[in-house]
């Protein structure tokens, strides 16, 4: 198959509903912890190394063919608050809708069948790019790449962040998210041999409160 | 969607939009959007056609709101249709993309309703307040009503735009007001004529009793021919 | 609640060959004949010293009294508790542990694993992880828990003694019943840990803490969430958190202060239910 499926796969058009959510960005900027490119910056490169991360290595491990279904427990093993987890099989949810008109194949209706209220939207993607017949590095990349380009597109709408600046913040953290990417990747290797102990489970105390902080608000821009 | 009237529902390209019938093999609810710009009474067009129409067919609302649910709380304390059948999709302060671009979300809304309240036979998904080139997806909805109103100026129909030339139904609502905002209501039809050729155009006043008929039952001829095609 | 404590020598702890100590200290709770919690192994190591301190009602209790003087960089410490089938065991400190620079400069490891058996008790209940300037510690723990077992459990890590910068501190807390994960998560700050003090992770925070509580009563009526603090609308200074329910029979407190003082007082807030 074909790398630039890559292309279509991480596009942020990709109609898998991430437009709706801010991955933390809309209480971080109330709580004034965003507020500029150079805060956005920061906030994207702690949520790369963490959530981010975690991410990676299940995209990674699904599309390197490794059981989705132990994948999902290890995803909410990594997930300590509700808030999250249901974001994260809504999003899952929707991911598959996308990926099984995109790449249908067998794998994405054996785990739409399994998890019929979504699995854990890494996982999906991973098994998205699987179908597609790209990597577990490709996939790596692109729930990476995600992860930051999200709270980047949301805070642009959130503060009027001049686009350019949101641009050219998400183009300072390429580094970052090669390493990232890379990282989940070799995770993934050894969790075909090692067991999904071997995935990480990088933490973020502050994006796990805000989202349940943020979930309870009666009126917001963004689902999460 | 000139096809779509003329044809009923020719069958769907997208995926998403997988058909009439459920994986159960029943027949889904006919879906209709409803667009247009703040304040033109889309949710009151909505919160009078549960009214009207509750008592003879099963109906569930989806909203789309700029902010989080508040289309959703008021349909909700107007008590228009029982809590369980309102449900709101966030959008991320945007939500043309949600109901065309990207309507994962509306889907699985829709989807959701017919799971957890039962056999519908109408979803009403409305969209926020947002512009005159704001259209629903053929994928998410089967035919789409556009609402505006007097207030908003005599010249809307005759500027056109995607949603006054396309919508399946174009509603002109708050004619009451039209001799106090100085609107020419027959060159507003007139107009609409010009844009539209023979797609239809109701004009309401939701404030009057029965105030929505006419776009009720141009709602049930729809569902007439709906039900017809999928027997 | 930061505190400075010196090393002192323990004769006891055998030296690796890069300079630093490997100890392990074990602690099994064992129920005799007629139900009451005893405690056959209770065997302390390297800067370990366990204390049996007076029991309480059906439950042994256990003080970790030195561990304040380890881990050095180049380190291999480790504890094991287990509470073995119907025994009730409490497990406290009698201070603050402090990671501090080693003399070549490698990482301490200090690693805790605690078994709970079938319808046993533990709580696990140490003072606070200091991490100071220089130093460089990977702690794990690692919970395993049978089904019907019942877990208090607090973790609290302090970045840098009054008035310093943090070391580097990498965590990582696994929580398994029978044999699955519940809980993996693991931390990283200070030096080598990228965007770890950003908005998304501590926001300058420099106290982090977890309380976790498990137990079949969980099965049937899951905990509700409940924001602390800042999060729940109380002044930034007290630092903030909330407490959710995991996936399993448990929930767990996750909590952020600006030092150790505020962080307790949130544990404490979500340990009273």
């Amino acid at each position: 198959m074909s790398r630039a499926a890559l292309l279509v796969l991480a596009d942020g058009r990709f109609p898998a509903g991430g437009h709706a959510h801010s991955g933390g960005a809309e209480p971080a900027v109330t709580a004034g912890h965003i507020k500029d490119a150079a805060t956005l910056e920061t906030f994207c490169r702690g949520r790369l190394h963490t959530a981010g991360l975690v991410a990676a290595g299940l995209a990674a491990a699904a599309a390197a063919g490794l059981d989705p279904l132990l994948l999902d427990d290890a995803a909410d093993a990594r997930t300590p608050v509700p808030a999250l987890r249901q974001v994260a099989r809504r999003l899952g949810r929707q991911m598959m809708r996308a990926a099984r008109a995109t790449w249908p194949g067998p794998e994405l209706d054996a785990l739409a069948a399994a998890r019929p209220r979504g699995a854990h939207q890494p996982v999906v993607l991973g098994l998205a790019a699987r179908s597609a017949g790209l990597t577990p590095l490709d996939a790596a990349y692109a729930v990476a790449y995600e992860n930051i380009s999200g709270p980047a597109t949301a805070v642009v709408r959130l503060l009027s962040l001049d686009p350019f600046d949101a641009t050219a913040v998400l183009a300072r953290l390429t580094g970052d998210l090669e390493q990232v990417a890379a990282q989940g990747a070799e995770a993934a290797d050894r969790a075909a041999t090692e067991g999904l102990d071997a995935l990480p489970a990088a933490s973020a105390p502050l994006l796990d409160i805000a989202a349940e902080a943020h979930a309870a608000w009666p009126v917001r821009l963004f689902a999460s | 969607m000139h096809l779509d009237h003329q044809d009923g529902f020719p069958e769907r390209h997208t995926y998403s939009a997988a058909g009439p019938v459920r994986p159960d093999g029943t027949r889904r609810a006919l879906r209709i959007g409803l667009g247009g710009p703040v304040g033109t009474g889309k949710t009151a067009t909505v919160a009078a056609l549960c009214r009207q129409l509750r008592d003879e067919l099963s109906i569930a609302v989806v909203t789309n709101d700029i902010y989080t649910r508040e289309d959703a709380e008021f349909l909700r304390r107007e008590a228009v249709l029982p809590t369980e059948r309102i449900v709101a999709v966030e959008t991320g302060a945007c939500p043309h993309t949600a109901i065309r671009d990207d309507i994962s979300a509306n889907l699985e809304a829709v989807e959701d309703l017919e799971d957890t309240v039962g056999p519908l036979d109408l979803v009403l998904v409305e969209s926020g307040g947002d512009n005159l080139t704001a259209t629903f997806s053929k994928g998410l909805v089967d035919a789409q009503i556009f609402v505006i109103d007097t207030a908003g100026g005599d010249d809307i129909p005759r500027k056109g735009g995607p949603g006054v030339t396309t919508a399946d139904l174009l509603v002109i609502n708050k004619t009451d007001l039209a001799p106090y905002v100085g609107v020419d209501l027959e060159g507003m039809a007139r107009d609409a004529k010009a844009q539209r050729g023979d797609l239809p155009v109701a004009f309401t006043a939701l404030k009057q009793p029965g105030g929505v008929a006419p776009v009720a039952e141009w709602v049930k001829a729809q569902l007439a021919d709906w039900t017809a095609a999928q027997a | 609640m930061t505190r400075t404590l010196p090393r002192t020598d323990t004769p006891q702890a055998p030296a690796l060959p890069a300079g630093g100590l490997r100890a392990t200290a074990r602690i099994t709770a064992r129920a005799d004949a007629g139900g009451t919690t005893r405690l056959p192994v209770l065997d302390g190591g390297g800067p370990f010293a366990l204390r049996h301190i007076q029991s309480h009602a059906d439950q042994a209790r256990v003080c970790l009294i030195g561990a304040m003087h380890a881990p050095l960089g180049g380190d291999r410490l480790r504890i094991e508790a287990t509470a073995e089938a119907g025994t009730s065991l409490r497990v406290t400190a009698a201070a603050a542990t402090v990671a501090l620079p080693g003399r070549t400069g490698d990482p301490a490891t200090y690693d805790v694993h605690l078994t709970v058996g079938e319808g046993a008790r533990l709580a696990w209940l140490p003072e606070p992880l200091i991490s100071a300037e220089g130093s460089d510690l990977r702690m794990t723990t690692t919970i395993d828990l049978a089904p019907t077992a019942r877990l208090v459990f607090r973790e609290e890590q302090i970045l840098g003694r009054s008035g310093e910068r943090t070391g580097a501190l990498r965590s990582r807390l696994t929580i398994r019943q029978h044999g699955r994960t519940l809980l993996d998560q693991e931390t990283a700050y200070g030096p080598g840990a990228p965007g770890w003090d950003s908005a998304a992770v501590l926001g300058g925070h420099r106290a982090i803490g977890q309380y976790l509580v498990a137990g079949p009563e969980f099965d049937d009526k899951p905990a509700e969430v409940r924001l602390l603090g800042a999060a729940a609308g109380g002044d930034a200074d007290r630092g903030q958190g909330v407490l959710a329910p995991l996936g399993g029979p448990m929930a767990l407190a996750t909590a952020v202060a600006p030092d150790g003082l505020a962080l307790r007082r949130l544990l404490d807030e979500a340990a009273a239910g």
